[in-house]
C-alpha cells in the first residue's frame, strides 16, 4: 500500500456548512481504502483528497455522494497556486517592513525626544542597518514596477514612488554619515509598509475572488465515461477526451463534448446553449452538444469535438471581440496615477530648483526635495481604493456575490441601464413542478417516496417542491428505477410507479404521471418559474434609476408572459450576435450597459456590456465573462451589489478627496523645509489611518 | 548607555523571534483555511468517540 504512489485531487464541496461536516467528511471519506487523506478548507469550500491511481473519479465522487454531500472536481489548481504565491511574497514584504517601522519608530522616537551626539549617531545607524535591507526586499514591488514603465517610457505612480524611496535612503544615509540632525529612514520604511499594505490588500481581493471563481467555473461537464470495449467503461477527464471515443451520459448528466447519439434516446435540455426552455428530443443519429444537459435516459454519444473544437468555440471568437472593448477601461486609480505622478515630479524638481536659487546649496535643497517627495507619496492614495474594495467584496461575498475584482465594481456602479437574459436569469432555469399544493396528501406521500430513490431532474424537482409541503414519504419497498421509464415500487400489496405519462395528449411538455396498479392517479406539469422575486428587483431596478429590458434567445411565445408579468419591454429569438449588435446600439446612444445572462449564448454579451452578472447555475462560459456571479434563488443580489458598488465609489471618492485635502496642506510644509522626519511620520500615518476608517464605514453600511 | 547595549539587541531580537515564527506559521498554511480553524475546535477526534 505504501509504495504506491497517491494522486492528489481537489474537490469542490459547496455544502460544507459546520464543524459536523468537516468531521462527516473528513473521518467518512478516509474509510473508503482508497482515500488515504481528506482535508477540509471550510474558507473555500474545498477538500483535497489523496488517493490510490486506481480510484476513478465516479467512485470518488460516489464516496462524497454516501456521506449526503455533492462534490465537484476541480482542476489541481496550478495557475491559481502562483497566483496565491504572489499574495504570499507580498504578505512577507508588508512583515518585515512593518517589522523594520516598529523598531526605526522605536528609535526615533528617542531621536525625537532629544538624544544628542554620540547616542543619536548610533540610533541612525541602527536605523540605517534595518532600513536599509528591508528597502532591499520589501521595495522590489515598486522597483521592478517603476523599471517596467520606465522602459516603456512611461510613467506611473511607481516611479515616484521609487525614485523618492532611493533618494530618501541615500540622502538619510548621508546625513548619519555626516553626523546630520535628520534622518528620513522611519519614514520610508513607514511608506513601504502603508503601499504594500494596499497592494496586498488588492491581491488579496483578486485571489479570494478568482478562487470562487474556480470552484464554481469547473462545476460542470468535467469528463465523462469512456467505453474502452463493448464492456467496461472507464473515466476520462473532458481535457482528454477525443473524436471517435463513444461516451455514456446518464440521465442528469451534463455532455462534456460535443457528438452524435450512437444509442439510445432521450431529451436534452438545451437551455444553457440557446436560450430555449422547451426540452428537445434526441434520436440516433442525432447531433447533440457540449454544456447541454440529459434529461431521460441514458444516452451513447460518439464524440466528434471536444475542448476547444466544440460548438462553442464560434462563441469564444465573438466574446473575444467584444471583450477588448472593456480591456480599454482605465481603473480610477490609475487615472488618478496619470494626473499625479508628473505632478509630484513637478513639485519636488520645483521645490530644488527654489531653495538652489534661494542659495541654500545643494545639500540642503536635495533634502527639502526629498522631503516633498515622501510627503506627496501616495500613501493615502494607495491605500484608498483597495482598503474600500476589499471590504465592499467581503460584504457582498456574505450576501452571495462574488466580483472577479476592483475594476468590476468600478463598473458597476456607473451602469444605467439593465439588459436581462430570460431562461435561467429571470427564472430559475430548471423545472419547478406545478399545482402540487392542490394533490391530496396521501399522493404527495406517494410521490416523494418514489421521487426520493431517483436523481432524475424530475425527480429532483419533485422531492424539493415536496419538502416545502412538510410530507413524510410513504412506506414503499422494493423501489426500482427504470432509465427512460421513471421508477416502481410496492405500496403495501400493489404496484405504483412514477414516470412518463401515458397517453400523449401533452405533447412535448414536461410532465410525469403517478400510477397505482397501472392507473393513473395524478398527472403533474413542470415548468420554469419565474425567480421568486423578479418582481421585486426589477422595480428596484427602476428606483436606482435603471431600466431593463429582456434579450431572450427563446421563442416569443416564450417571453410573453414573462414580459408581461414583469411589466419590461422584450426582444426575442436572438443569437448571441443579435444581443451583441444590441448592447452595441445602446452603448452608442450613450448608455453604461449592465447584462445580465447565464447562458453559453450570453458569453459574448456578457463580455461586452459595461459590466455584467451571472447566476451561479450559469454555463461556464457566462461564468467566465461575467464581472460578478450571484448565488442562490433570489434576484435581489443584483440590486444589492449594485447599491454597494455605487455606495463603495462614494468611499473612493472621498478619500481621494481626503488625500487630497492632506497634500494641500503638507505640500507647502514639506516646501518651506518644516518637514522633520517626525511631522512626515505623523502626516503619513495619520492620512492612512483616516482613510482606512473611512473605508471601513462600508460594513456597518451592509447591516 | 550601558543598557541601551543589552536592551536593544533584545527588542530586535525579540521582534525577529516574531517575524521568524510568523514566516514559519504562513509556510505552514496556518492562513489557508481561517474559519475553518474556527470550526474544527467542535470536531472531535474518530478514537474518542463512543462506539
Amino acid at each position: 500500500m505504501s509504495a504506491v504512489a497517491l494522486i492528489e485531487r481537489d474537490f469542490a464541496v459547496p455544502d460544507i456548512r459546520c464543524a459536523g461536516c468537516i468531521a462527516k467528511l473528513e473521518q467518512g471519506l478516509v474509510r473508503d481504502r482508497r482515500i488515504a487523506a481528506a482535508r477540509v478548507n471550510f474558507t473555500e469550500k474545498r477538500v483535497h483528497l489523496s488517493c490510490t491511481p486506481d480510484a476513478d473519479m465516479p467512485d470518488l465522487l460516489g464516496a462524497f455522494t454516501t456521506l449526503g454531500f455533492e462534490a465537484h472536481p476541480i482542476g489541481t489548481g496550478e495557475e491559481a497556486d502562483a497566483e496565491a504565491e504572489t499574495s504570499r511574497a507580498l504578505l512577507r514584504a508588508v512583515a518585515v517592513s512593518g517589522f523594520a517601522m516598529m523598531n526605526i519608530m522605536l528609535l526615533s522616537v528617542s531621536v525625537w525626544s532629544g538624544a544628542m551626539g554620540a547616542t543619536r549617531d548610533l540610533f541612525h545607524w541602527l536605523s540605517a542597518m534595518i532600513a536599509l535591507p528591508t528597502v532591499a526586499y520589501a521595495g522590489r514591488p515598486f522597483f521592478r514596477s517603476a523599471w517596467r514603465a520606465l522602459r516603456h517610457r512611461r510613467t506611473n505612480m511607481d516611479v515616484p514612488i521609487s525614485i523618492g524611496v532611493l533618494l530618501v535612503s541615500v540622502m538619510s544615509l548621508y546625513e548619519t554619515a555626516t553626523h546630520g540632525a535628520h534622518a528620513y529612514f522611519d519614514g520610508t520604511v513607514m511608506l513601504l509598509f502603508f503601499l504594500l499594505c494596499g497592494r496586498w490588500l488588492d491581491s488579496v481581493m483578486r485571489d479570494r475572488a478568482r478562487g470562487g471563481f474556480t470552484a464554481l467555473l469547473r462545476n460542470m461537464g468535467t469528463g465523462a465515461m469512456v467505453f474502452r470495449h463493448e464492456r467496461s467503461a472507464h473515466w476520462v477527464d473532458a481535457t482528454a477526451l477525443e473524436p471517435g471515443m463513444e461516451m455514456l451520459v446518464a440521465a442528469g448528466e451534463r455532455l462534456a463534448a460535443d457528438g452524435v447519439v450512437a444509442g439510445g434516446s432521450s431529451s436534452i435540455d438545451l437551455s444553457l446553449l440557446t436560450g430555449e426552455s422547451a426540452p428537445q428530443t434526441v434520436r440516433l443519429d442525432d447531433i447533440v452538444h457540449a454544456g447541454t444537459l440529459n434529461l431521460d435516459a441514458p444516452l451513447r454519444v460518439r464524440v466528434t469535438a471536444a475542448g476547444a473544437d466544440t460548438a462553442i468555440a464560434d462563441i469564444a471568437r465573438l466574446m473575444g471581440e467584444a471583450a477588448q472593448g472593456k480591456s480599454r477601461y482605465v481603473r480610477i486609480a490609475d487615472r488618478a496615477a496619470r494626473l499625479y505622478a508628473p505632478a509630484v515630479h513637478t513639485l519636488a524638481l520645483l521645490a530644488f530648483a527654489g531653495w538652489m536659487i534661494a542659495g541654500a546649496g545643494w545639500h540642503h535643497s536635495l533634502l527639502i526635495a526629498a522631503a516633498v517627495l515622501i510627503i506627496t507619496c501616495p500613501c493615502a492614495l494607495g491605500l484608498a481604493v483597495p482598503a474600500a474594495q476589499i471590504v465592499a467584496a467581503g460584504a457582498l461575498m456574505r450576501k452571495g456575490v462574488l466580483i472577479k475584482d476592483g475594476s468590476a465594481l468600478e463598473r458597476l456602479s456607473e451602469v444605467d441601464l439593465a439588459l436581462v437574459d430570460k431562461t435561467g436569469t429571470l427564472t430559475l432555469g430548471r423545472p419547478e413542478a406545478q399545482g402540487l399544493d392542490r394533490l391530496d396528501i396521501g399522493i404527495k406521500s406517494l410521490i416523494l417516496a418514489l421521487a426520493q430513490a431517483s436523481r432524475h431532474p424530475l425527480s429532483e424537482a419533485l422531492t424539493r417542491g415536496l419538502q416545502v409541503h412538510d410530507v413524510r414519504p410513504a412506506d414503499i419497498r422494493s423501489i426500482r428505477e427504470t432509465p427512460g421509464f421513471g421508477v416502481e415500487g410496492r405500496w403495501s400489496d400493489r404496484m405504483v410507479t412514477l414516470g412518463r405519462p401515458i397517453g400523449t395528449e401533452l405533447g412535448e411538455a414536461l410532465a410525469t404521471q403517478l400510477a397505482v396498479d397501472s392507473r393513473p392517479v395524478a398527472t403533474i406539469r413542470f415548468a420554469d418559474r419565474l425567480r421568486p422575486d423578479a418582481a421585486e428587483a426589477i422595480e428596484a431596478l427602476r428606483g436606482e434609476g435603471i431600466g431593463a429590458m429582456i434579450l431572450s434567445g427563446d421563442r416569443a411565445e416564450a417571453v410573453a408572459p414573462v414580459a408581461r408579468e414583469l411589466g419590461i419591454m422584450a426582444q426575442t429569438a436572438m443569437s448571441p450576435q443579435d444581443k451583441l449588435e444590441a448592447i452595441a446600439r445602446q452603448a452608442a446612444l450613450g448608455h453604461k450597459v449592465l447584462m445580465i445572462g447565464d447562458g453559453l449564448n450570453d458569453g459574448p454579451a456578457l463580455a461586452a456590456g459595461h459590466a455584467s452578472m451571472a447566476p451561479g447555475s450559469a454555463s461556464d462560459v457566462g461564468k467566465n465573462a461575467a464581472d460578478c456571479i450571484f448565488l442562490g434563488d433570489r434576484l435581489m443580489p443584483v440590486v444589492e451589489a449594485i447599491r454597494m458598488a455605487r455606495r463603495t465609489q462614494a468611499v473612493v471618492r472621498q478619500n481621494f478627496m481626503l488625500a487630497i485635502v492632506y497634500n494641500v496642506v503638507a505640500v507647502p510644509l514639506a516646501f518651506l523645509g518644516l518637514v522633520t522626519p517626525l511631522v512626515a511620520a505623523i502626516a503619513m500615518s495619520g492620512s492612512s489611518l483616516l482613510v482606512v476608517g473611512n473605508a471601513l464605514r462600508l460594513k456597518a453600511a451592509m447591516w | 548607555m550601558n543598557g541601551l547595549v543589552l536592551l536593544i539587541p533584545v527588542a530586535l531580537g525579540l521582534g525577529l523571534l516574531g517575524l521568524a515564527a510568523f514566516f514559519w506559521s504562513l509556510r505552514q498554511g496556518q492562513f489557508e483555511d481561517l474559519d475553518g480553524a474556527a470550526l474544527r475546535i467542535f470536531v472531535e477526534d474518530e478514537q474518542d468517540r463512543p462506539t
